[in-house]
């Protein structure tokens, strides 16, 4: 057992996880191009997890470059989610349902505008103060105003995630992109080590933590050597580098914990829970960015790679560009036949057409030459190898899993552990009768909580029902009890009122 | 012979009070049963099946009295999973007891309610909120789509939607 906060600079190559092709070379060959300013941009305004946002802005109304267009609502919290901004200056033509990428095609409320071309900056994130005299607490406030969610493509709500109640021991800036073709934040700690620092000291004043620790991979050494050259620069005795082995899925933020710190997060618990955090680079720049250069985030870092288009490289997009043009403008279309994925292989999701917008999820896009993808190939039945329950990161036996989930026997799904599986796909590469497991279990743990839902709902009728139960035999009890009374009383008091009233009557009889 | 008689009598004595004594002491607890059987039913209390609510069924089940077919909420899963539990045969569900709907939750137009009341002595788990002469409103989260507040009211002003 490590005491809280010590950690292993060079963790030891882990037991579980895969090695797929890397595919990182050649988009990090070149550098960074900052794509034009698109003409039109679509922006959904639900780009943050678990919570609903609502657009503030009407349409006809002109707008500036990182003017709030909507406003997230946390539920159940007195503070506000990340905000939505315009990511062009223009007038906005239209609020309507327009298809977003995801797993599956769904249509979801975009601003729609159209761009002026002048890019005027919208003035209100400008002279923040000094992020590092702020109290925390405006920190975090800032933060979801200036819209910055997690860029490692969860989406997460970064100042909630900020909004540390617990002791942290140690903030983990998640550098370790294991995924293949993805290398936008390996561009970023290289070209831009110096932002991802200052975000992390930003970070580390939030969260009150006394030291971060920055996991690259491996197979990056210019980035380890341009992130201790800038740590050394700027003299920062709290921030360190550790480098973990290039293996899929070592990016995964609980694998990153077990491995660096030799900790793990407890089965459905949040890292927090025993006092780490974790963020992508991308948002530590992004956090800096908002700070120091008044920017919120209205663009973010894609990786362009696959045979499909004629340069691989990184590209800085305005959120809401359509992912055609985006390609277009940067990179040029190779061939016209593609195929597109949003995302890397392993976790990534084939898109329909190049027909959407760029969001703040999109960390990669994919666009395969045909053949590039291999085609889902014919299920066979598992002939019990083992192989997948050797590589999953989470050490579950995904062929007890996929049994359990075919029985939908939720009893066994629960004690074989299926929500702590993270979706990553090791199964799936491994497995050499090509059973598409993952998928499975992503239906699965829909189900699971869908079960978990209807039962909790069964037990709060049930108690509700057994309350009002015994809430009308009480009331019954009890005007039975007044009805009792009241009989006895008049039993007891009517021979009386009956010799009263023959009193008086008699009285009256004698005085006529 | 005599020594034969008395001891198989007194055999028999013995073997009987231990099992009269085991059958009270070792007697199969029903209400667990009772209790088993109404976790699987969906709690919906909605009286369709000739009980007023879900453990006076689970309790007729238990007793042999009432057959494992008449939840409609519950349809199939919950006759398979009682079935199992049970070790009875399942049967299709029976259709005199209602038939399986999707989940719905009831919904009052409160420009016609006219805060009679009548319906919040109907609600099996108390999820409409109202006062006589006063508006009354549906609590969403609680109600279990059970219907019986749709008769109670005199002004046809209560509607089920699909949750």
């Amino acid at each position: 057992m490590t005491s809280p906060g010590s950690y292993n600079p060079q963790p030891p190559r882990p037991p579980w996880g895969i090695r797929p092709p890397p595919r990182k070379t050649e988009s990090t060959r070149l550098p960074i191009l900052t794509a034009p300013i698109p003409d039109q941009v679509v922006i959904p305004i639900q780009q943050c997890l678990d919570m609903t946002a609502n657009a503030i802005v009407h349409p006809g109304q002109r707008v500036l470059t990182g003017e709030p267009i909507a406003q997230a609502v946390a539920q159940a919290e007195s503070w506000a989610g990340p905000t939505v901004h315009a990511s062009i200056s223009g007038e906005i033509i239209a609020i309507e349902e327009r298809p977003v990428p995801g797993p599956s095609p769904i249509a979801e409320t975009c601003v729609v505008i159209h761009g002026d071309g002048r890019d005027e900056r919208y003035p209100g994130y400008q002279d923040l103060g000094d992020p590092l005299q702020l109290e925390p607490e405006r920190i975090c406030e800032l933060v979801a105003e200036g819209g910055i969610v997690g860029l490692g493509g969860a989406l997460f709500s970064t100042a909630a995630k900020l909004r540390a109640d617990k002791r942290i021991h140690a903030l983990i800036l998640n550098g370790a992109e294991c995924e293949p073709y993805i290398t936008c934040d390996e561009m970023l700690e290289l070209e831009n080590a110096e932002t991802v620092l200052r975000g992390t000291r930003i970070m580390l004043r939030a969260l009150g933590a006394p030291v971060a620790i920055i996991a690259v991979e491996s197979e990056m050494p210019e980035d380890r050597v341009a992130l201790n050259d800038a740590i050394e620069a700027a003299g920062d005795d709290d921030i360190h580098v550790a480098v973990v082995t290039a293996k899929y899925p070592a990016g995964g933020e609980r694998q990153l914990i077990q491995m660096i710190m030799g900790q793990e997060v407890p089965e459905g618990g949040y890292p927090s829970d025993i006092g780490y955090v974790c963020h992508n680079v991308a948002t530590a720049a992004a956090v800096a960015d908002l700070f120091d250069r008044g920017r919120p985030l209205i663009s973010r870092i894609v990786t362009l790679a696959g045979g499909g288009i004629e340069t691989t490289r990184n590209v800085d997009a305005r959120i809401g560009t359509r992912m055609g043009d985006l390609i277009e403008s940067t990179v040029g279309y190779r061939i016209e036949t593609t195929q597109l994925v949003m995302g890397g292989p392993m976790m990534g999701f084939l898109l329909p057409d190049d027909n959407l917008p760029v969001t703040k999820a999109t960390n990669c896009l994919i666009v395969a030459e045909p053949g590039e993808l291999s085609p889902p190939r014919p299920e066979m039945p598992c002939i019990r190898c083992s192989e997948c329950s050797e590589v999953c990161p989470a050490q579950l036996l995904p062929q007890e899993l996929l049994t359990a989930a075919k029985r939908k026997d939720m009893a066994a799904l629960d004690e074989l552990g299926l929500n702590a599986c993270i979706e990553c796909g090791c199964c799936d590469y491994v497995c050499p009768s090509h059973i598409p497991m993952t998928a499975r279990f992503i239906a699965a743990k829909s189900n699971f909580r869908e079960h978990h839902l209807a039962m909790e709902t069964a037990t709060r009728a049930q108690t509700r029902f057994e309350n009002r139960q015994a809430r009308l035999e009480q009331e019954a009890r009890a005007r039975d009890r007044e009805l009792r009374d009241q009989v006895d009383e008049l039993a007891e008091s009517k021979p009386r009122i009956i010799d009263d009233l023959m009193a008086r009557v008699k009285s009256r009889q004698d005085d006529t | 012979m005599t020594a034969a008689v008395l001891l198989l009598g007194l055999l028999t004595a013995i073997i009987a009070t231990a099992l009269s004594f085991a059958s009270y002491r070792f007697a199969p607890d029903r209400t667990s049963a009772v209790e088993r059987v109404n976790r699987l039913l969906p709690q919906t209390q909605c009286s369709q099946c000739g009980y007023p609510g879900c453990r006076p069924y689970a309790e007729a089940i238990v007793s042999g009295e009432a057959a494992i077919n008449r939840c409609a909420p519950g349809g199939e899963a919950a006759i398979l999973a009682i079935g199992q539990l049970l070790d009875q045969q399942p049967l299709p569900p029976d259709p005199a007891f209602g038939e399986s709907k999707p989940a719905q939750v009831a919904a009052i137009a409160e420009n016609i309610c006219i805060g009679c009341a009548a319906c919040l002595q109907a609600c099996p788990v108390d999820a409409i909120l109202g006062a006589p002469h006063h508006m009354h409103t549906i609590i969403a989260s609680e109600c279990t789509g059970c219907e019986l507040c749709v008769a109670s009211c005199p002004v046809d002003c209560i509607s089920m939607e699909p949750k």
